[in-house]
């Protein structure tokens, strides 16, 4: 991907606030999407990320701030004088049309003639995976193909931006992991600039280029999947991605903390000494015994595991730390993992913190 | 599809766009200021005209001051009370045990009980009066029954009371029917896990599931009857009510002041009422959640067997009074002379105008029914579905609501007193056919634009933005989508307009000239001739028309559905 500043952004958003009443939905958001890329706008519901696609689609207006595609200032265009394809999660399809007829709904409107239409709707049709569907009515097919069409539908007109309002979250499981991937690929191959809304992470982090993480309507952090969940700069990024421990401690300088009596060395994040800060810490961030002597590792601790949760391929251990005085954490172990190393309840788990991955954050945020 | 192709298609467009724009505010605009003529200043006018005197002077309140304290009103507004309230009173609980035995017990023949009870809608509320004339009146075979009851004479409260419960138990039918059909299966299984009995499940759950159900019906019922007038004018002999103080006050003696205090004061137990209804739905809807699983009766032979035995009596009687005005009107002298004939048709037609009452009644309802369908349901898309002119939009709600508080007796004299008055430019309208169409729509308006907004909000709130995104102008999709989706809708509310506008007598009864009086003016007049042959007669041929209109619509609509609906039939594969 190439840096911000390097390509002429697709669309750029220059100080979006928007309020209703006295409800602040979105304030001061500035984004640039560069071509090409997947951006995911995440975040829990009532974080104004549906608004801010519905703002860059003209179906919200945005109360002050700038929108600009391809170098054209869209802020106050109506919709249907604005460039982009749309997917909800609700599909949308025209239940009275057939598929064939829902497709080619934005073709029939450029005057193109009937040949031409049904060689595009043919060729999107099988782009989505479902040749041989036009004549069918939406009622007659299962939600994800119907969302396949709607996607369809969005790129029967070649638009320079797609945007994807929730558009799994209507699917099964199985489904949606399945769209997922074909989602991808095909924005991949056709290199169209997408935005996508979803309040999954586990989505937004296997198909984004980058991640745009929304809470009270400002952006938190915008990055790619692995940056933002590896060093989230904020508390609220670390903890809606993912799981996260959270330890109260103080900060000794250079790079020293203490937790409960226990000293942990991790690389300065800018407290200073003596400030009460919060140390976030990922439940794999951590060394277990199978990799080696724990016990004269950096950062070595002493654990009773109290409980075990099996969630399938892994299990999550929740283990009282000796010397945190009552802060317990939660520790990563894969199923091999737990058996190699005989972790059981009330057994002993030596291991050792992974100190450069923690992250600090002051007491008060 | 180059960058280039489509920024040329965004400037060919420009004049399209613009269009658009307009075409969402227009319809607004339009549909706010139809509104306002044909229904807010009709009825401010009402304010206007009861605090002057005849010659157009400011006097207060004193028409108020004259007409509530002369002895006409106190008997009046005593009887309408006693009438409305002893109405509602037989009707609702009649009412509840029909829809009870049709949504919670495992009686046959369901569907052909339901339709039973809704046919007196088809009727003018002057058959049922007619009918129980024929039974009960100074000729009635029946009139010995009277006599149980210690009734000298079926004219009067009595009468009024039995042909108003006629006239309003489909209505309260219906809603009951909505109010029952709304329960939680897991309430009546988590009683039955401990052990309640049956009386006591009825009792702490069937009952309090369907209390705003029967809150909203009784003032329904009650509403109607406040506002009747065809029956008391029919079967109310000298039993005076407000209803009559205003026919009597406008086309009487032509005091339009006074009718505009009669009016007022009429409108009150209305909005009242209306109000109390309208509080009350909310709450009903709130009742039931997303999770609640729907309630499926199962056999009690007891239960089944009394409730059978009471649909088919309440049936009954609903068929003998609909067929009691039809009989009459095809023998000679009821009850002494029962061979058929059809001169009380002939003599209708003939000699009485009717044949010019009838070309109008039902160039009036096909009128109702195309206009109206047309107007409500663009109205109501246009309101829902498309965007700007947001000033306007409550303005449009409120009076898309107004009519139904509106009883049409007050509406027609708010028409008089507008449409009337010299200098406005509107008042060659008066006497007119378009007025006569107008008053209906608006008079039915709340009803059909409820059921529109229905049906829109079922539609997928995206489709005008998937359709702007694909650069199609909304109406496109309004032609294309929105319109055959909602077609059985649209095919409802315009069947709704046409029997409604053929039965209705209310606000027409003050706005028809000599050219465009109408059948159901016809009963009233030839009522008075004292020719009740031929007023039976008149009714039955509306309950014939509308019959068969209904029939035909439902014929045709079916076909409709068959022929260009394929979508709906088919389903997602397993």
């Amino acid at each position: 991907m190439s840096e911000p500043g390097q390509a002429t952004p697709t669309l750029t958003l220059e100080g979006i606030h928007k309020a209703f009443g006295s409800f602040v939905a979105l304030r001061s958001i500035d984004l640039a999407v560069l071509p090409g890329e997947l951006v995911c706008f995440l975040g829990p519901s009532g974080c104004g990320k549906t608004t801010l696609l519905r703002i860059v689609a003209g179906l919200e207006t945005q109360t002050s701030g700038r929108v600009i595609q391809n170098g054209r200032d869209i802020s106050r265009a109506a919709p249907s004088a604005r460039d982009y394809g749309i997917v909800f999660q609700s599909y949308a399809l025209f239940p009275n049309l057939t598929i064939r007829d829902n497709v080619a709904y934005g073709l029939v409107n450029r005057r193109k003639g009937r040949a031409e239409i049904d060689g595009r709707v043919k060729e999107l049709l099988t782009l989505v995976g479902l040749p041989d569907t036009g004549a069918k009515f939406p009622s007659q097919m299962s939600g994800g193909q119907q969302q396949r069409v709607a996607l369809a539908r969005a790129l029967a007109t070649s638009p320079s931006l797609l945007l994807l309002d929730e558009p799994l979250s209507a699917l099964d499981a199985k489904e949606r992991e399945r769209l997922r991937g074909e989602i991808r690929a095909l924005q991949r191959r056709l290199r169209v600039t997408t935005i996508m809304v979803t309040h999954d992470q586990e989505e937004a982090l296997s198909m984004a280029d980058r991640v745009v993480v929304m809470n009270h309507g400002v952006i938190e952090q915008v990055g790619t999947p692995l940056e933002v969940y590896v060093q989230p700069t904020t508390p609220f990024v670390a903890d809606f991605l993912g799981k996260v421990n959270v330890l109260e401690a103080e900060c000794l300088g250079a790079g020293r903390y203490r937790v409960g009596r226990i000293e942990i060395a991790t690389p300065a994040n800018g407290a200073a000494a003596g400030e009460r800060v919060r140390l976030y810490l990922r439940p794999e961030d951590r060394i277990l015994a199978d990799t080696g002597a724990v016990e004269t590792m950096p950062n070595a601790l002493k654990g009773t595991v109290r409980r075990i949760d099996f969630l399938g391929t892994y299990c999550l251990a929740r283990v009282d730390v000796d010397g945190f005085e009552g802060q317990a954490m939660t520790i990563y172990l894969s199923l091999n993992q737990t058996h190699e190393l005989g972790v059981k309840e009330g057994a002993a788990l030596p291991f050792a913190l992974r100190g450069e991955r923690v992250r600090v954050f002051p007491r008060s945020a | 599809m180059s960058a280039t192709a489509s920024a040329g298609f965004l400037v060919g467009s420009k004049r399209r766009r613009w269009g658009e724009w307009l075409a969402a505010r227009g319809g607004i605009v339009l549909l706010f200021t139809a509104l306002l003529v044909f229904l807010a200043l009709p009825l401010a006018m009402l304010f206007v005209r009861s605090v002057e005197d005849k010659a157009g002077a400011t006097v207060g309140l004193a028409n108020f001051a004259q007409y509530l304290a002369s002895p006409g009103f106190a008997f009046s507004a005593t009887h309408t009370l006693i009438f409305a309230a002893l109405t509602t009173a037989i009707t609702v609980p009649l009412a509840f045990g029909f829809a009870f035995a049709i949504q919670r017990t495992c009686i046959p023949l369901k569907p052909m009980w339901r339709n039973i009870a809704l046919i007196p809608i088809l009727a003018p509320s002057m058959l049922a009066a007619l009918s129980f004339i024929y039974l009960f009146g100074n000729q009635g075979a029946l009139k010995f029954v009277l006599g149980w009851f210690g009734l000298a004479t079926v004219y009067g409260l009595p009468g009024m009371v039995l042909a108003m419960t006629f006239a309003s138990f489909p209505h309260a039918v219906m809603i009951l029917l909505a109010a029952l059909s709304l329960s939680d299966a897991r309430l009546y299984e988590a009683a039955a896990s401990l052990g309640t009995p049956e009386w006591r499940k009825f009792m702490t759950i069937t009952l309090p599931g369907a209390r705003y159900g029967l809150i909203s019906a009784t003032m329904v019922v009650f509403t109607m009857a406040v506002s009747e007038f065809g029956v008391p004018k029919v079967i109310g002999g000298n039993y005076g009510v407000l209803a009559m103080d205003i026919y009597k006050q406008v086309i009487g003696q032509q005091n339009f002041n006074i009718g505009a205090v009669v009016g007022l004061v009429l409108l009150v137990p209305a909005v009242v009422a209306y109000a109390i209804d309208q509080a009350v739905r909310g709450r009903q809807q709130a009742l039931l959640s997303a999770r609640s699983v729907p309630y499926a009766p199962r056999p009690a032979a007891g239960r089944d067997r009394s409730a059978l035995a009471y649909v088919l009596v309440v049936s009954v009687v609903m068929l003998v009074v609909m067929g009691m005005a039809a009989f009459g009107s095809f023998v000679r002298v009821w009850p002494y002379n029962l061979s058929p004939t059809l001169n009380h048709y002939i003599y209708a037609f003939e000699e009485m105008g009717v044949d010019r009452a009838y070309r109008n009644s039902l160039v009036m309802a096909f009128s109702c029914a195309v206009l109206g369908a047309a107007i409500t349901f663009a109205g109501a898309y246009w309101l829902e579905k498309t965007r700007g002119a947001d000033a306007l939009r409550p303005l449009v709600r409120v009076q898309a609501m107004m009519p139904m508080a509106v009883p049409g007796l007050v509406l027609g004299i708010g028409y008089i007193l507008f449409f009337n008055h010299p200098d406005n430019p509107l008042n060659t309208l008066y006497g007119t056919m378009a007025i006569l169409v107008a008053s209906t729509i608006v008079h039915f308006y709340s009803s059909s634009h409820l059921t529109a907004l229905t049906a829109l909000k079922q539609l997928d709130n995206e489709f005008e933005s998937v359709s702007a995104s694909l650069k199609v102008p909304f109406y496109k999709t309004f032609g294309r989508v929105t319109v055959p989706v909602c077609l059985p809708t649209v095919i409802d509310i315009s069947r709704y307009y046409f029997v409604n506008a053929m039965t209705t007598i209310s606000a027409v009864v003050f706005l028809y000239s000599p050219k465009t009086t109408l059948v159901s003016i016809s009963i009233v007049k030839l009522d008075e001739a004292g020719a009740v042959g031929s007023a039976a007669a008149v009714a039955t041929l509306i309950v014939a028309t509308s019959a068969a209109i209904t029939v035909a619509s439902l014929l045709a609509e079916g076909w409709l559905l068959r022929r260009t609906q394929a979508w709906r039939r088919l389903a997602a594969p397993a």
